[in-house]
């Protein structure tokens, strides 16, 4: 489903001051190797442009529309290059939130 | 950034530093965008939910898998090329109540180890089976495997696969849904985000069928090779749900609700199965009256004369008597039919060489038996003929008393015919004392627990000690048996 | 109590007043009757049994029982011996005990399932890939074929090692008296096992050290665990030895035709002895130079065509000359047959040296 649209709709995302996810992405762990780009849905990562130590442009987070879905965490084959935040569902009741588990 | 809960991390069941690795120990030794690193995510943390670290043993293969034991903190034991499967059967008959997970590739899986895959399969195994089909051979650097698509390139089929040289692409979820046992088998992919989500739900399922002790289970991931594949991580992916996914076809091949009955086999204490107390007691060999510190015996004849029985109650009798003891039988690869015969040595010190090669007496129970072993008899031994007559061209050997005992004409007569070696047991003991009657009877007692066949053998056993009026040939001395 | 067994048989008696609690086999003759036995007598007290796939498939799940930290065993013959072998070179890089059981049979090839001893290479020597060494013991009675498997159990739990058993077809197949006490079994501590709980988490069973210097000293500790064996665990038996101007050597089987050929040599005024290796390996090479310093010479028998006359050569040193009698195919010599050969070169014998 690489290009498939997020349930979330853009301009509602637009709207939020703080996204509702966040991304940290190891710069030690991560190779570089795009998966969790291609795969986030709302293309909110993206692979630097400088070389980490080991010579590879680790990915990062653009820090704007995470939603905290979590697919990338999935996709990324290292066991701890990515961890997901959310911000409490509470806070974000009335938004719908494709979470792992109904995707 | 402090409103924000972390919603997925790095499993626990992961080790935090990879202290088996010998450099980057914060990284696993995986290509980027390998498929062996998400299947390892998709376990652990199935691990993880379900609560089963401390239960976990995980067996890992050979191939990039290898070290898989540098990531997952649970006991770990790494198995030989193809006998994962194998392995993990000695561990989860040993400790049943471990979850017992098998993880295996292409090659591994499907080539080396295509017997112990069916097998654990077939007989049901209670483990869980991951396999990694990424189409190629990855550590050993793109040779091809059992699942190399037809027409795929790799270094051992540089024109592509050919299925007029290498065969099709075995399918494995296909192969083991022939099989009755499997409990659960279902093949998913990742190649996209959506079938990664169905491969973490294929992944749990397998995991909770070993907890609720079903029986065997097995998911097969479709998994990208980057690197031998020489695509970016990204291609790899879409060349899994471009190409793989058409050759496999992903769906769920079994799921069954059931285990396999138990049939329980009953139980009982060591003693009494090894016969420890077994009630014989041997009495000082007094009760024969032979002054002889050994005697040999061969038994000949036809499969299913009861050669090997005879011989087996004389040593029986002599264990009684208080004496060592020795059976050796012929053994061939027929079961029945074909000639058989067995060494018996009787004697009152230890036995040295249990072969008797020139035995002191012969029992033949048939004529080839009679012309094979006769001229191996000692001097000054016996043979023990089944018939009326010795044959016309038979001459027995120097200083040899051949006595004719027609014990299968005599155990018709009695109402068997299977009581003949009966029959020559009385001859032998009437003829060479060696060892008493009255043993003899309590040997058939202890053995044959039929009433009627236990009348039958004492008649054989009578009837042989009474028949000695035959004598055909007589040695030229010493004509009461044996020598020494 | 005294009962009459089978030798195979008595091999599963042994084994499970050791302690055994699963055997994993495939049939092949002259073995088959272990399996046959383990599958009867095993599941009743308690244990498990599989007939396997194959002897490849069965060596693995002895593998895995054994990293689990039970005892277990298989037996075969020759030709599934030979598929054992990769499996016995994981057990010993792993440090895992097990007991083999090595029936042997007449060989190359399929060869024919009378009995040979033309596997002492393969099992003594090794056989597998890699720097190790089976423990071996050879049993020559039924009875032995019990005790020496509890002893071998016992010898491959103090030396994480696989233990074997090598007889062969006779010894399997004949029946004699076995006596058997109750014992208690005494199972060593195994902290090293994989047993899913808790404590036996962070194990780790596995034969691979990708750094050349950890496999240096991985093999360095095999090394010295078997140099410790040579110390503490050859054992042997002399018959008449004491005053003998030849000494007969063989195990097994041959040793019984040895022992009655000794017999009757003594007869004609030759002093023939009998020294009988009880374990192959480690080799009793220290008794035997004792035993044969006081010899002419030695003779060694065996169902081959020389493989154990090798050790005897390498302990001897040329201190006393070796001479050599086997047959194979399946024949095993008679006592005569080795008497009328000591009696024709006696001369030889006694006056060299």
């Amino acid at each position: 489903m690489a290009a498939k649209e997020p349930r979330v709709r853009r301009d509602e995302v637009r709207d939020i001051a703080e996204p509702r996810g966040s991304v940290e992405i190891d710069q030690e762990e991560c190779k570089g190797c795009g998966l969790c780009v291609e795969s986030c849905p709302p293309k909110c990562l993206e692979l630097l442009p400088e070389l980490n130590p080991y010579g590879i442009h680790p990915a990062h987070y653009t820090g704007e529309k995470c939603t905290g879905c979590g697919i990338c965490f999935y996709c990324c084959p290292e066991p701890g290059a990515i961890t997901v935040f959310r911000v409490p569902p509470a806070r974000v009741a009335t938004q719908e939130v494709p979470s792992a588990a109904t995707l | 950034m402090s409103e924000y809960q972390v919603v997925h991390s790095k499993s626990p069941v992961f080790y935090d530093v990879y202290e088996r690795k010998s450099d980057l120990q914060h990284q696993t030794h995986y290509c980027p965008g390998c498929g062996h690193g998400v299947a390892h995510k998709l376990i652990a943390e199935a691990i993880q939910d379900l609560g089963v670290q401390e239960r976990t043993i995980f067996i890992s293969p050979v191939g990039c898998s290898v070290f898989a034991y540098y990531y997952f903190d649970v006991g770990n034991v790494q198995a030989a090329h193809g006998r994962t499967p194998a392995v993990a059967t000695g561990v989860k008959r040993a400790r049943p109540d471990s979850i017992v997970l098998a993880y295996q590739g292409d090659g591994d899986l499907a080539a080396i180890g295509t017997a112990e895959i069916v097998h654990a399969a077939n007989r049901g195994e209670k483990i869980t089976c991951f396999f990694i089909n990424n189409a190629i051979y990855g550590m050993t650097g793109g040779q091809m495997a059992p699942t190399t698509l037809v027409g795929q390139i790799s270094t051992t089929s540089p024109w592509g696969r050919r299925p007029s040289n290498e065969g099709y692409p075995l399918h494995v979820c296909e192969l083991l849904a022939t099989l009755e046992a499997p409990v659960y088998i279902e093949r998913v992919a990742l190649s996209d985000n959506k079938n990664i989500m169905r491969a973490r739900r294929a992944v749990r399922k397998a995991i909770e069928n070993q907890v609720a002790g079903l029986g065997f289970s097995l998911v097969e991931i479709l998994s990208p090779c980057p690197t031998i594949w020489k695509l970016d991580p990204v291609e790899a992916r879409k060349w899994v749900a471009d190409e793989m996914i058409k050759a496999f076809p992903l769906g769920v091949y079994r799921d069954r609700k059931t285990a396999v009955p138990v049939t329980p086999v009953p139980q009982h204490p060591v003693a009494e199965v090894l016969d420890l107390e077994a009630e014989v007691t041997a009495k000082p060999a007094t009760s024969h009256h032979r002054h002889v510190r050994e005697t040999t015996i061969k038994i000949a004849g036809f499969g299913g004369q009861g050669v090997l029985l005879l011989g087996q109650l004389l040593v029986e009798m002599g264990m009684l008597e208080g004496l060592e003891v020795s059976w050796l039988p012929s053994y061939g690869p027929e079961m029945r039919s074909g000639s058989a015969h067995c060494h018996v040595c009787l004697s009152r010190q230890r036995i040295g060489s249990p072969l008797v090669s020139h035995p002191q007496a012969l029992i033949a129970m048939n004529k080839v038996s009679l012309h094979k072993f006769a001229p191996e008899v000692q001097a000054g031994g016996l043979i023990l003929y089944n018939h009326d007559a010795l044959p016309a061209n038979f001459e027995p050997p120097p200083e040899v008393r051949a006595v004719c005992v027609p014990a299968s004409d005599l155990a018709d007569h009695i109402g068997s015919a299977k009581v003949a070696n009966v029959v020559m047991l009385g001859a032998l003991l009437s003829e060479t004392e060696c060892l008493p009657a009255e043993t003899a009877l309590a040997v058939l007692e202890r053995r044959v627990r039929n009433p009627a066949m236990l009348e039958l053998n004492r008649r054989a056993l009578q009837a042989g000690r009474r028949y000695d009026e035959r004598e055909i040939h007589v040695a030229l001395s010493q004509p009461d048996g044996f020598a020494e | 109590m005294r009962q009459l067994c089978k030798g195979n048989v008595a091999v599963i008696k042994g084994a499970i007043q050791a302690g055994c609690s699963a055997y994993y086999g495939y049939p092949i003759t002259p073995a088959s009757e272990i399996a046959e036995a383990a599958a009867l007598y095993l599941p009743q007290v308690g244990g498990t049994f599989v007939q396997a796939e194959s002897e490849v498939a069965s060596i693995n799940m002895v593998y895995g029982a054994a990293s689990a930290g039970v005892r277990v065993m298989s037996a075969s013959s020759g030709p599934g011996l030979s598929l054992m072998q990769e499996g016995l070179s994981y057990l010993a890089g792993s440090e895992l005990p097990c007991v083999i059981v090595d029936v042997v049979r007449g060989g190359p090839g399929l060869g024919n399932i009378a009995p040979e001893q033309s596997d002492y290479f393969a099992m003594v020597k090794g056989g597998g890939h890699g720097n190790y060494r089976n423990l071996v013991v050879a049993p020559a009675s039924v009875q032995e074929m019990a005790d020496l498997t509890i002893l071998a159990f016992a010898l491959a739990d103090k030396y994480r090692n696989p233990a074997i058993v090598l007889t062969d077809g006779f010894i399997g197949q004949m029946i004699e008296p076995l006596e058997l006490e109750e014992r208690q079994i005494s199972m060593p501590d195994k902290p090293w096992a994989v047993t899913g709980v808790r404590e036996t988490r962070k194990n780790l069973v596995n034969s691979i050290y990708l750094e050349t210097d950890e496999l240096e000293a991985h093999v360095r500790h095999l090394e010295e665990k078997y140099r410790r064996a040579q110390e503490e665990e050859p054992c042997y038996e002399l018959y008449l030895a004491d005053d003998a101007e030849v000494l007969l050597v063989g195990y097994g089987i041959v040793s019984r035709v040895l022992r009655s050929a000794v017999e009757q040599v003594r007869k004609f005024g030759l002093r023939a002895g009998l020294f009988r290796p009880i374990t192959l390996w480690p080799f009793p090479s220290k008794a035997l130079t004792e035993a044969a310093a006081r010899c002419r010479s030695v003779l060694v028998v065996e169902l081959s065509t020389g493989q154990m006359v090798e050790d005897v050569r390498l302990a001897l040193d040329g201190r006393v000359p070796v001479e050599f009698y086997g047959r194979s195919g399946g024949n095993v010599p008679q006592a005569e047959e080795i008497r009328d050969r000591l009696l024709a070169r006696a001369a030889d014998l006694v006056a060299v040296g």
